[in-house]
C-alpha cells in the first residue's frame, strides 16, 4: 500500500476505511431527504474514532453506510473502501449480498442502537454464540473457548451467562454479552452506535474502560458513535463532529475538546452539563437543527451561528485545514475568529484558576 | 404544627418509607426463599416547597419507586407519605379527618415518565394531548388562546415550527420530542411538585440545560418543586445546584448520602458517591482521572438478596470486616449539613480497628490473576 501525504484532513495514514463523497437519501413525500450529505472521512487502523452529533444529525446513517446496511428504501452513494489487514482493498458499496454478509461480523462487527433487544428471547446467550460461529464456518469448540475468555474479560461469569436467557441478565450484563458476541469472530473493526445509551452512567463508564482495554489488547479499530460528547471524550483518539448530515470538524480528541475550531462544536461544548463547568456560564445552543428536506444553503449552521454573514449564507465551507499538514480542521470560513469570539467556558475557567 | 413528621412547608414528607414487592421470576436463576424485592427500604425524605431535590443512583436502586411513592401513585408497604401535612393514603382511604381531598393531591403532584412513548396517547395529536390539562386548569381559555399557549410552549422547548409539531401524532415524534411534550403536559397542570424521572436523559446533550432551565424558570415563577431523578450526576448537579437544592444518593433501596448539592459533590462522604463521581465523564482532558473503577464489583448485587451489613460492602473499596455484619445509619460529621450512611464518617467507630476484607471477589484483581470468579450476583452467592 502506498502511504499518502495527508492533503486534507479526512485523509489519514494507513486508513482501514476511506469514505468518499458518501450520501444517504430517502425519497419522502416532503421531498428528497439527504440524511448523509456527501461526507468524506477516513478511519485510521487501530484508532478509536468518536463520532458525535445531535439526534437526527446522521450518525446512524454514517454507521450503517460503513457496512452497507442502510435500511430500505434508503439509497447510499459514494465510495467506501475497506482495507483489511491482509488482502486486497474492498469496495463496500455495491458488494454482492453474500460477500457483504461475510464481511459483516467476520471483519467489521457492529453493536447497533437498540441492539439490547437483538438477542432472541427464546435462545440462551450460549446458543447465540454457537449459531454465530457455525453460520460463519468457525470451529465451535475453539470459538466457545474464545467466547468464555471474552466474557471473563468483561467481568462476566462465562458458564452462568452462556446458560442464561437474555431476560435473565441485567441491561449492563446483556450489553457486555453483546460486545463479546460481536468480538467472537475476531473482527478488525467494531462499529458501535450508541452502545451504552440505555445504561446508567456507572455501567457506561465501566463498559467504556473495558472497551478501551480490549481495543488496546487486540489492535481493534473502533468507531464509537454517540450524541453524548463527554462519554467519548475519554475514549476517543480522534473526534469527528456531525452537524446537519455533514462532518463539520475532525481532529485529535484533545485538540477538539480544548481548542474546537467550529462554532457549533464550541457551542456544543458550552452547552454540555459538566460537573466542573460553572453552572451560570453554561449556554444552550439557540435555534434548532435543520430538517433533512430543507437544509439551509451555504453553511448549514448559519441560522444558528453568531458569526454568520453573507458569505456563510452563500458559500458552503469545505472541511479542511489552513495548513495541509494539520490534522485538525473545521468546515468554517472564519476559523481564525472563533477563538476570540466564542470563548470555551471550561478553558476560560482553567485559565483563570 | 402537624403530626407524624408531615409539615406544612414541605410539599411532601416521607417517613421511614418501605416499598417491598413480591417477585417470583428469578433474575439470576437462584432459587431463594420468599422473593421480596425491597425496592425502597426505610427512606425518610422531605421535599420543601419551591425547591429541587435530585435523586441519583444506578438502575434498579429504587429511585423511580421512591419518586412514585412521593407523588402518591405508589402505595408504600410501610411508613407514611404526607402532602402539605395531609397523609396521602389516609386521604385516599378517607380515613380520619381529611383536610385535602385525594383528587386534589393527585392533581398537585405530577410526573414526567421515563418512557414518554408509553404515556402519550398514540391516537391523539400533540395539540389534543396538550389541550387536556389547559381545559382542566384554565377552563376560561378559548381555543385560540389554548393554541397560542401550546405553540409558545412547543417553541420554548425547541420544537419548531410549532404549528407543524402541534399537528403530529406521537409516532411522528422522536423520543426526545415525545419527552418534551410530556414535560409541557405536566407543566400545564400547574402542579406543586413534578417528579421528573430521567426526564432529560433522552434529550440531546445540547438540549438538556435548556430543558432544565425551563424547569428552573417554572420553579421560580410558580413555586413548583421538582423531584429530579437521574443516573447522571452532571444533570442532577446542574438543576439542583442552580436552585440551591439538595441531592440524595440511593443504593439498593436505601438513601446512602443526602445533603446540599455543593456539599455532597464538593466533599462526598460515601464511597458510593465517589464512585458515581468517578463515572461522570469530564469534558476537560487535562484532568487526569484514574481509569480504574473504584468499585470492587461492576454489577449490582441481586436486590432480592442484598448483602448483609452495609449493602455496599461487596463493591466498596473501603469495606472492612465490620461492614459485612453491621449496617450503618445516616451519620453527619458535624462539619457539614450532609449525612452519609458509612462508618467512616464517625471518627470513633470500631470500623477503624476492623480488619480489611481480603481481595477475593474483586473484579479488579480478577483481571490481573485471571482467576475465574466473575462479577455475577455476588449478593446471591453469599
Ligand atoms: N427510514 C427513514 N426514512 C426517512 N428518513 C429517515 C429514516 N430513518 C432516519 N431518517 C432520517 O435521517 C436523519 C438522520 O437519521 P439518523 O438515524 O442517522 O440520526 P442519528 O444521528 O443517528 O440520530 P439519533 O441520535 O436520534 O440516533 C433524521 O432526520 C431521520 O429523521
Ligand atoms: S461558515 Fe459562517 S455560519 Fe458557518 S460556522 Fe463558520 S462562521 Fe458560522
Ligand atoms: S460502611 Fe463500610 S462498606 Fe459501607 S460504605 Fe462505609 S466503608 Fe464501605
Ligand atoms: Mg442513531
Amino acid at each position: 500500500m502506498t502511504t499518502m501525504q495527508p492533503t486534507d484532513v479526512s485523509t489519514v495514514e494507513d486508513p482501514i476505511f476511506e469514505v468518499r463523497n458518501t450520501s444517504v437519501s430517502f425519497d419522502m413525500a416532503r421531498g428528497e431527504s439527504n440524511v448523509l450529505d456527501s461526507v468524506s472521512m477516513d478511519v485510521r487502523r487501530g484508532e478509536v474514532l468518536g463520532v458525535v452529533g445531535e439526534s437526527g444529525s446522521g450518525k446512524s446513517m454514517f454507521a450503517s453506510a460503513l457496512l452497507d446496511a442502510v435500511v430500505d428504501p434508503g439509497m447510499v452513494t459514494g465510495d467506501i473502501t475497506f482495507h483489511p489487514e491482509s488482502g486486497e482493498p474492498v469496495e463496500i458499496l455495491g458488494l454482492p449480498e453474500d460477500e457483504i454478509k461475510r464481511i459483516r461480523w467476520e471483519q467489521i462487527a457492529m453493536v447497533f442502537q437498540g441492539a439490547m433487544s437483538s438477542f432472541n428471547p427464546t435462545m440462551t446467550v450460549g446458543a447465540h454464540f454457537e449459531e454465530t460461529l457455525s453460520v460463519h464456518d468457525r470451529p465451535v469448540e475453539a470459538g466457545m473457548d474464545r467466547a468464555r475468555d471474552l466474557l471473563s474479560e468483561l467481568y462476566l461469569e462465562p458458564a452462568q451467562v452462556l446458560g442464561s436467557y437474555p431476560h435473565e441478565l441485567s441491561g449492563g450484563m446483556k450489553q457486555r454479552a453483546l460486545i463479546a458476541l460481536a468480538l467472537v469472530l475476531d473482527p478488525e473493526v467494531l462499529v458501535m452506535d450508541e452502545p451504552t445509551a440505555a445504561l446508567d452512567l456507572l455501567m457506561q463508564r465501566n463498559i467504556i474502560e473495558l472497551i478501551k482495554q480490549i481495543a488496546a489488547e487486540r489492535d481493534l479499530t473502533i468507531v464509537f458513535i454517540t450524541h453524548d460528547l463527554p462519554l467519548v471524550a475519554n475514549l476517543a483518539d480522534r473526534l469527528a463532529v456531525l452537524y446537519a448530515f455533514e462532518f463539520v470538524e475532525v481532529g485529535p480528541a484533545y485538540e477538539v475538546l480544548t481548542g474546537a475550531k467550529h462554532p457549533y462544536t464550541r457551542a456544543l461544548l458550552n452547552s454540555t452539563p459538566n460537573l466542573d463547568t460553572p453552572r451560570e456560564e453554561m449556554q444552550p445552543i439557540a435555534g434548532a437543527a435543520p430538517d433533512p428536506v430543507s437544509v439551509p444553503d451555504g453553511c448549514s449552521y448559519h441560522p444558528r451561528c453568531p458569526l454568520a454573514d453573507e458569505r456563510c449564507v452563500e458559500e458552503d465551507p469545505p472541511l479542511d485545514a489552513d495548513d495541509p499538514a494539520d490534522d485538525h480542521a473545521a468546515a468554517c470560513h472564519y476559523v481564525e475568529r472563533v477563538r476570540e469570539e466564542i470563548p470555551l467556558t471550561l478553558q476560560e475557567v482553567r485559565r483563570h484558576e | 404544627m402537624s403530626s407524624e413528621g408531615g409539615s406544612d412547608d414541605h410539599v411532601v414528607s416521607l417517613r421511614d418509607v418501605e416499598v417491598h414487592f413480591e417477585s417470583d421470576s428469578g433474575l439470576f436463576g437462584f432459587g431463594g426463599d420468599a422473593d421480596v424485592v425491597k425496592a425502597v427500604d426505610g427512606v425518610s425524605l422531605d421535599v420543601p416547597e419551591n425547591d429541587i431535590v435530585a435523586l441519583v443512583g444506578e438502575s434498579g436502586c429504587g429511585k423511580t419507586t421512591l419518586g412514585k411513592t412521593a407523588i402518591g401513585v405508589q402505595r408504600p408497604t410501610g411508613g407514611s407519605v404526607h402532602y402539605e401535612g395531609q397523609d396521602v393514603w389516609k386521604a385516599k382511604d378517607r380515613e380520619g379527618d381529611v383536610s385535602i381531598p385525594h383528587e386534589e393531591i393527585r392533581q398537585s403532584l405530577q410526573i414526567i415518565h421515563q418512557d414518554p412513548g408509553a404515556s402519550l396517547n398514540p391516537n391523539k395529536t400533540v395539540q389534543h394531548t396538550l389541550s387536556a390539562p389547559l381545559r382542566i386548569r384554565k377552563p376560561g381559555m378559548d381555543t385560540f388562546e389554548r393554541r397560542d399557549r401550546i405553540h409558545e410552549m412547543l417553541s420554548r422547548v425547541g420544537m419548531e415550527p410549532p404549528d407543524d409539531y402541534a399537528k403530529r401524532f406521537p409516532h411522528q415524534l422522536s423520543g426526545g420530542e415525545k419527552q418534551r411534550v410530556a414535560l409541557i403536559r405536566a407543566l400545564l397542570m400547574n402542579p406543586d411538585l413534578i417528579l421528573a424521572d430521567e426526564a432529560v436523559s433522552a434529550l440531546d446533550v445540547s438540549l438538556r440545560i435548556d430543558m432544565m432551565d425551563l424547569m428552573l424558570e417554572l420553579q421560580d415563577e410558580f413555586g413548583t418543586s421538582f423531584l429530579f431523578i437521574s443516573h447522571n450526576l452532571s444533570n442532577a448537579s446542574y438543576i439542583a445546584g442552580k436552585a440551591d437544592g439538595r441531592i440524595g444518593i440511593m443504593y439498593l433501596g436505601e438513601l446512602v448520602e443526602i445533603g446540599p448539592i455543593d456539599e455532597v459533590l464538593g466533599n462526598p462522604q460515601h464511597p458510593y458517591t465517589r464512585a458515581l463521581m468517578w463515572a461522570t465523564p469530564n469534558l476537560d482532558p487535562d484532568i487526569e482521572d484514574p481509569p480504574d473503577s473504584p468499585l470492587r464489583r461492576i454489577d449490582v448485587p441481586d436486590p432480592r438478596n442484598p448483602p448483609s451489613g452495609c449493602r455496599f460492602h461487596t463493591r466498596c473499596p473501603e469495606a472492612r470486616e465490620v461492614c459485612t455484619t453491621e449496617s450503618p445509619d445516616l451519620y453527619a460529621d458535624g462539619a457539614s449539613d450532609a449525612e452519609a450512611a458509612c462508618f467512616r464518617v464517625l471518627d470513633d467507630h470500631e470500623y477503624w480497628d476492623s480488619p480489611e476484607l481480603d481481595e477475593e471477589g474483586d473484579d479488579r484483581t480478577d483481571l490481573v490473576d485471571e482467576s475465574d470468579h466473575g462479577g455475577l450476583a455476588d449478593g446471591a452467592a453469599e
